[in-house]
């Protein structure tokens, strides 16, 4: 018996060499158009004839290699990590980047954070960013044995010698999404939607809970944290209850639990479409998620240039060398956070216009912190 | 009965397991319209044989022929189409759905894809009809009697288009009324032209309704006798290999002290009716307490109260002059008792273990088995191996597990498990159901053996042949109640009868014994 | 403890038959969508194998899937669907790093030892919550460690952001709570490999004794197996359902500790559950209950964790690929219904087959 099962196993096994030699051939031709036509075109229309890219147009800036390790929400999040990889995407398009030239390290668990890195580092990535403040204890470990690497962290300060710190004033965009809800509210209450607690979210609270108040120090704010930033349940329920107190915007900096207030909110005008009431997105424009039947609902949603501080900070490195230990800060005036126009009245988004140029020009200033930490 | 055609003929069967020769060139023929009958011990070969017949086996060696033609019945559905047809001794019922859902099912009469109730309800009715099965075709399977199940199962195969029908155990669950219907069912098929093989051990069902007989016994077909002329006792003889004797011989008792003592004793059912009511009763050392009764009527809660399993309302139990009201069974155990219990696959046994552990299953914790929470495996093993030799029981190996022992063999091991402990009160529930001749007999030797030996023994039996065999005393359960105790030289089976059915009470106060 | 040879045999052919499957499966899948296979295992099986630094990480991982693996197998064993183990983690995980920070400059073996009890005792007390809850009201065990799992995660942010931490994540704990070993963190070239591989090793060791050699793991075997006939022979059902869901708590909080002091060395505010607390539970399906089948089982769920990472660059594969290839083999344990089916009907067909009599 055991020779027959050690002659099935071997035929198995065999069968899957062969299945798999079969498919490479076609395979890799397949592979590389779903992933390089667009450069590939570029490329070939660009400069014709070119068969050596080194030596082809602006020469250094398109040997320089750059790597990211996401989060645990991953590279297709639809937010935050997803920016970013498409911050780089672009980048590689404009310097005519090849397609090893950028890469992601996805995490699916905050174990996997180091190796990540260590695997970008075995490839020789020359910078390599950490997407989120939950990266940084694992950037700083990595930066401290490999003091001639240089690395990248989003949303958190480092002090390490060779950490970029790429940072968002996010309270400057929140101050501007609360000045559209204070324009915007009916009922003279607006609610706010907190992932995790902790120093991000605390200033698009922060940030929020000021530019209500610059408008009108008697609307009342409904702060609620889900604890989390995966659950839509969980944003449903925080949704409903603000909803069902009052509030008739609600803001939320929350990731995927947002998608539950969207749905609430969804669920609330298709059975009564006389409802007023609105949802501001975060991060990037969530329009589309407030559409309905009647309308959309997105009042508008405060932007946050993950990908463009990347691209900014890999050219600044090209051009300039690499800015260790140093911390840009992404504000209204740098075009690093923003809101849309969405689906303001012109009285709202005339206000949001004032209050922009208050902040940039320094007559604002907006605070950003309400959170101690120990 | 005279030279009709063969429907079916199994001609040199064999069929391996490996070395094991589960059926060693066996040889059957099923005449046109009788009834058939295959007896053999647990474990003889006689389900192997019957699996080759219906399609789930395919014999090492032989030929199969039905109707005179050579076939090769490689599966259910081929045993189907030659119309062979199987009553399984355990019901393959959907409990919630209706008689003629379950008959129909995999076969439904449908019109545009919709099933066509009406006709298949019609149809079912017609068959119930024609063979006297009054069955209500619109009623629920859990709604109805296990005697009605059974005929549920019939009609299964009738309609599927069977003419050669397998019975496989089929009063093992019936009650005797139950079983007399049965019988009666079965000799209409046959005069409608249906051939039965009946699979049993009973030597009085195959007297009553079978017309020739083949006994295996050990994988060898032995014989194929025409019941008429054969004796039980030969028929017996035959199955066993050996002369049986149906009576135990036993010599007075002499019952000393009581060993246990049952005092007003009220066990409540979880749905909180009185299972047991005030009964009052003891057991004396030396003697074999019986406690006969229909199947219900609060004998397993008395059981189970004695030993633990169950917690009693009100009353006490004393047991070597030891209180056990309500104590832990493993108390009660170590105070002297020792278990067989109703249903040994649930209670008896955990059949994914081996059978040495199985064994141990009540001593592992003790030296020298267990040390400093430890087993000591080598001590298990031995021990083991002696009762395995001194109880006879037929297993390859001490580290085979138990549900790989037939039934007869799995029981003997929990007896020897109990009775090794040397236990002075024994409780023996149901000890011999589903079991053959030659096994009962060793069962009830043994019971009486312990009784000669000055333990007191209970045995609790829903058969009356069993109950008045081996009994000293018998009490009798009606209604949670123990409404009479009779001696068991002097009672009648009538007389037990009676009471069983709750008759008679002026007739027990006759009897002067210990009892309420 | 299996009864026969054939059996050991079987047991062990259902496992790698379902790896193999799983394997297939993945490949066809990749082929299906346009991937090269070869390349993708490749990719997986040469970073990992390819360099001390992934090996380490793959270990490290197994490591924490071990005990996971055997905690939610012992509670199986016994009867149990402890799907709380990642909740029994985390709070083991929680313990051992408060008691780390908080007694910082005790000797390095006092300080391990302690940190690593504490986690012991909080995961059997979450499991035991469970498991008492079962054995006096009945509650069914796998919704009320569900929703601790909820409670662990909670109250652990909670801890980390009022009581424990500065902000989203606590200190690193002092020198003295750390595990690593100097040797074996220079052999796998500075991964987190740690002292946890050899406490797995151990422990594995002690499950095995315990479960085949005790009285308390012939009681657990007993009642998982037949309940009633347990009951019979006076076991205590009670006192079982509790000390198996104490150990399996007990296993997944020590494997919080390792993971707490081992990988990460603090801890941080969760969005979600541990994933090594559900695929310990994969884990322990594909080890069959086996201890040292759990083992290795462990060591290919870290293989395959960490070989994941490399899908992406190493062969252009979305590394949920991986998981895909996990679920897989996860389900071809599942169904290993058909995979002895086939695997009698190969012995059906010869004639020398060796089966059981009857």
């Amino acid at each position: 018996m055991k020779n027959k099962l050690l002659l099935i196993l071997s035929v198995l096994f065999a069968a899957v060499l062969v299945l798999g030699a079969c498919g490479s051939t076609d395979d890799e031709s397949t592979d590389d158009q779903t992933d390089q036509d667009t450069e590939q075109n570029e490329d070939a229309t660009g400069d014709e004839g070119t068969d050596d890219e080194d030596s082809s147009d602006e020469g250094a800036s398109t040997e320089f290699k750059i790597a990211m390790v996401t989060d645990e929400g991953g590279v297709d999040d639809r937010s935050f990590n997803q920016s970013a990889w498409e911050g780089m995407q672009t980048w590689g398009e404009e310097v005519g980047a090849g397609d090893d030239q950028y890469a992601y390290y996805q995490s699916n668990d905050s174990a996997d954070f180091i190796p990540n890195f260590n695997q970008a580092l075995a490839e020789g990535y020359d910078i390599i960013y950490g997407i989120g403040y939950l990266l940084q204890e694992a950037v700083e470990d990595v930066a401290k044995l490999n003091p001639d690497q240089h690395f990248g962290l989003v949303d958190s300060v480092s002090d390490v010698e060779n950490v970029i710190s790429l940072t968002f004033r996010d309270n400057e965009a929140a101050f501007l999404a609360g000045v559209a809800a204070a324009h915007t509210t009916e009922s003279g209450k607006v609610g706010f939607v907190g992932g995790q607690k902790g120093a991000v979210i605390d200033r698009f609270q922060t940030g929020f809970e000021a530019g209500v108040a610059h408008v009108d120090d008697s609307i009342e704010v409904d702060v609620q944290y889900a604890n989390s930033f995966a659950d839509a349940g969980i944003g449903q329920q925080i949704a409903a209850a603000m909803y069902t107190n009052g509030a008739d915007v609600v803001y939320h900096a929350a990731g995927a639990v947002g998608n539950g207030v969207f749905t609430e909110a969804r669920n609330r005008l298709e059975s009564d479409p006389d409802n007023q009431i609105w949802v501001i997105g975060v991060d990037r424009d969530q329009e589309a998620e407030g559409d309905w039947e009647g309308g959309n609902f997105t009042l508008t949603s405060t932007i946050k240039g993950v990908g463009d501080a990347i691209v900014n900070a890999t050219n600044l490195t090209i051009e300039e060398g690499f800015p260790g230990g140093e911390n840009i800060a992404y504000g209204l005036a740098e075009d690093g956070v923003d809101v849309v126009r969405g689906n303001m009245s012109d009285e709202a988004w005339e206000a949001v216009e004032t209050a922009r140029a208050e902040v940039v020009d320094g007559t604002i200033e907006v605070p950003e912190f309400t959170y101690t930490e120990q | 009965m005279v030279q009709s055609e063969k429907v079916i003929e199994m001609i040199g069967i064999t069929k391996k397991f490996g070395e094991f020769k589960a059926n060693d060139n066996i040889h059957l023929d099923v005449k046109k319209g009788e009834i058939h009958a295959l007896l053999g011990e647990n474990g003889a070969g006689k389900s192997t044989l019957m699996n080759m017949l219906s399609g789930l086996l395919t014999p090492t060696s032989g030929q199969i022929r039905v109707n005179g033609q050579d076939v090769s019945i490689s599966s259910p559905n081929v045993a189907n189409d030659l119309g062979i047809g199987m009553v399984h001794q355990h019901f393959m019922l959907v409990e919630k759905f209706s008689v003629t859902e379950n008959i129909v099912l995999g076969k439904e009469e449908h019109r545009f894809g919709f099933m066509d109730k009406d006709t298949a309800n019609k149809q079912v009715q017609e068959l119930s009809d024609r063979y006297g099965l009054s069955v209500d075709p619109k009623k629920l399977v859990e709604n109805i009697t296990v005697g009605m199940q059974q005929r549920v199962e019939i009609l299964k195969t009738l309609y599927r288009g069977a003419d050669i029908l397998i019975f496989d155990e089929p009063t093992g669950v019936l009650t005797p009324q139950e079983i007399q219907e049965l019988m009666s069912i079965m000799r209409k098929l046959v005069s409608e032209g249906k051939s039965i093989i009946l699979i049993t051990h009973k030597l009085d069902e195959i007297k009553q309704v079978a017309d020739r007989c083949t006994v295996i016994r050990r994988g060898k077909s032995i014989d194929t006798v025409n019941v008429r002329e054969t004796s039980q006792q030969e028929l017996a003889d035959m199955m066993v290999g050996r002369s049986v004797s149906f009576t135990v011989d036993k010599k007075p008792a002499e019952p000393k002290e009581a060993v246990l003592k049952v005092e007003n004793l009220t066990v409540k059912e979880s749905r909180g009716y009185d299972a047991v009511k005030n009964v009052s009763f003891e057991v004396k050392a030396g003697e074999v307490l019986g406690i006969a009764g229909v199947d219900g009527n609060g004998q397993s809660q008395l059981i189970s109260a004695i030993t633990g399993l169950m917690k009693s309302a009100s009353g006490k139990i004393t047991l070597n002059g030891k209180n056990i009201t309500n104590k832990k069974p493993r108390m009660i155990t170590e105070s002297g008792l020792g278990h067989i219990p109703e249903d040994r696959h649930k209670f008896g046994l955990v059949l994914p273990m081996t059978l040495e552990e199985n064994i141990a299953l009540q001593t592992y914790y003790q030296k020298p088995f267990s040390n400093h929470g430890f087993l000591n495996y080598k001590e298990i093993k031995s021990y083991a191996k002696k009762l395995i030799e001194e109880f006879d029981v037929r297993t390859p190996s001490e580290v085979h597990s138990a549900s790989s022992l037939s039934g007869g063999n799995q029981q003997k091991a929990i007896i020897a498990r109990e009775i090794a402990r040397d236990p002075d009160f024994l409780i023996a529930a149901q000890p011999t159901r589903g079991l053959d001749v030659g096994a009962i007999e060793y069962i009830h030797k043994r019971l009486v053996e312990q009784r000669d030996k000055g333990r007191a023994v209970l045995l609790m039996s829903y058969e009356l042949d069993e109950i008045m065999n081996v009994s000293d005393r018998i009490a009798v359960m009606y209604d949670g109640r123990i409404i009479a105790v009779v001696d068991a030289k002097e009672t009648t089976e009538q007389e037990l009868g009676l009471l069983m059915a709750g008759v008679d009470k002026n007739r027990a106060s006759a009897e002067t014994v210990t009892a309420e | 403890m299996l009864t026969m040879n054939k059996d050991r045999l079987n047991n062990l052919l259902v496992p790698i038959f379902s790896i193999f499957l799983g394997l297939i499966f993945g490949a066809l899948l990749m082929l299906a969508f346009g991937f090269n296979p070869i390349t993708a295992y490749n990719a997986m099986i040469s970073g990992v194998f390819g360099s001390p630094y992934f090996l380490g990480e793959a270990l490290r991982a197994a490591t924490i899937l071990t005990f996971t693996g055997l905690g939610f197998s012992i509670a199986f064993k016994a009867g149990f669907f402890n799907i709380g183990v990642a909740g029994q983690l985390l709070v083991g995980w929680t313990a051992s790093i408060w008691v780390a920070l908080a007694f910082p400059d005790l000797p390095r073996l006092m300080l391990v030892t302690m940190s690593i009890a504490a986690a012991i005792f909080a995961g059997a007390v979450w499991a035991g919550v469970a498991g008492a809850l079962r054995a006096y009201f009945g509650t069914s065990e796998v919704i009320v460690t569900i929703m601790l799992n909820y409670t662990a995660l909670h109250l652990t942010n909670y801890l980390i952001l009022n009581v424990l931490g500065t902000g989203n994540t606590t200190e690193r704990v002092s020198e003295n709570a750390n595990l690593s070993i100097g040797w074996l963190t220079e052999l796998t070239a500075g991964s987190r490999l740690n002292v946890g591989i050899f406490i797995a090793m151990v422990v594995v060791f002690l499950y095995w004794i315990f479960m085949t050699k005790t009285t308390a793991g012939f009681e657990v075997r007993a009642v998982g197996l037949n309940p009633h006939a347990s009951t019979y022979a006076g076991m205590s059902a009670t006192k079982n359902i509790i000390l198996s869901m104490l150990i399996s708590g007990g296993l997944a909080g020590l494997g919080g500790a390792i993971h707490g002091l081992g990988t990460f060395g603090n801890l941080f505010t969760q969005s979600g559950l541990p994933t090594a607390g559900f695929n310990g539970i994969a884990v322990a399906l594909l080890g069959l209950g086996n201890p040292i089948g759990i083992f290795f089982s462990s060591i290919l769920f870290g293989v395959l964790e960490i070989g994941a990472g490399f899908l992406p660059n190493g062969a252009g594969v979305p590394d949920e690929m991986a998981s895909i290839v996990t679920a897989a083999i996860i389900f071809f344990v599942g169904a290993n219904y058909i995979i002895r089916f086939f695997m009698n009907k190969l012995n059906n067909k010869k004639t020398q087959a060796v089966q059981e009599g009857e």
